[in-house]
């Protein structure tokens, strides 16, 4: 008798939470030295201990938390100050509507949990994954896995910084690790003309509009990049 | 404003705009065109990230062959495109941002 190689792997929910956690886990790299410098700066700035650590449950953003640790430093005030993080944080609007279909079936106390867990890095592996044709039963368990490893290390790597005064040396360069994920993610991504386009597009704009307000040139690079790769995919 | 209303008001903007497409799909008819757009979401923004990473350095832009972070990032691409593996993007990528940064300070 003869089997095809069909993936017959059965996912369960502990199955998906794992790869979650595992997917995430070079991620940490980059982020642990990120939320170390966040907690010393934010000490810096004056915020007391407990509220630069309430940043990081209550806003759970890390470069709005820096621009939002510097301006209370500088004295702006309270409303302009979320005013900043709620514009550079606009671009997870884009990872809300785009993670939305997959988590449109479950109960509603898992989009409200989901949603907090919703950064750049978990957002990152997760849509991978849902966009991977496997079993899609269980994805948000993956999608839970990785957000909870990545909120666990940002609240005790931001403590490291804020009450242990703990860094990395900037010499090490471990910054670098968070591009280098996004690249490890984002090239083996790229199918299609369509796809190379809309990256290329929002590379190329995000670099020139670099030095917008408030990270807006992220936002409009990537609706840059997003319009390109339609017109691309509209031809072909 | 105090502190604490600070927090707490830029936490609530924050988690309403992660909260909002999840909670929202499904009630409203999405046009065909923004459906379409939303394939390119990941590679669009985490590429308008990263970009800029490799070219600016303290905030200026360096587009030329000493600046190690782009010469490490091009060989990542490179390896991430062949292997399409995170751990050997990531290892291959810090060293050779390492030793080159090492060979640019014997110059």
């Amino acid at each position: 008798m003869q089997t095809n190689h069909i993936d017959t792997q059965i996912n369960t929910p502990q199955s998906e939470f794992f790869s979650g956690v595992k997917a995430e886990i070079p991620l940490l790299i980059g982020v642990i030295p990120f939320g170390m410098i966040y907690g010393i700066l934010a000490i810096a700035a004056g915020l007391p201990p407990s509220a630069a650590q309430a940043m990081s449950f209550i806003i759970f953003a890390g470069s709005s938390q820096f621009v939002s640790a510097q301006l209370y430093g500088l004295n702006v005030p309270g409303i302009i100050n979320v005013f900043t993080v709620g514009v550079i944080n606009l671009r997870h609007a884009l990872y809300s509507a785009s993670m939305a279909p997959y988590l449109q079936k479950l109960p509603i106390r898992w989009k409200l949990f989901l949603a907090y867990l919703l950064t750049d890095e978990a957002y990152a592996v997760s849509i991978v994954h849902y966009q991977e044709d496997s079993d899609q039963r269980y994805k948000y368990w993956f999608f839970f896995g990785a957000g909870l490893t990545l909120w666990t290390t940002w609240q005790l790597s931001t403590a490291a910084g804020i009450f242990l005064g703990t860094s990395i040396p900037t010499s090490w360069s471990l910054d670098f690790t968070l591009a280098l994920i996004f690249i490890a993610i984002v090239i083996p991504s790229i199918k299609d003309k369509a796809s190379l386009a809309a990256a290329l597009a929002a590379g190329v704009a995000a670099v020139i509009l670099f030095n917008f307000p408030l990270k807006t040139g992220l936002l409009l690079a990537s609706l840059v990049g997003i319009t390109v790769g339609m017109v691309i995919e509209a031809r072909s | 404003m105090s502190t604490w209303l600070m927090i707490i008001s830029a936490g609530l903007l924050t988690y309403a705009t992660r909260l909002s497409s999840i909670l929202l799909y499904g009630r409203f008819v999405m046009p065909v065109q923004v459906e379409r757009a939303l394939r390119f979401v990941p590679v669009a923004v985490l590429t308008a990230i990263f970009f800029p990473d490799l070219l600016f350095l303290q905030g200026e832009l360096m587009l030329s062959f000493s600046n190690p972070r782009l010469l490490a990032g091009l060989l990542a691409m490179f390896v991430a495109w062949r292997t399409k593996n995170v751990i050997y993007t990531i290892l291959i990528g810090m060293f050779s941002l390492w030793i080159i940064q090492y060979i640019l300070t014997l110059f």
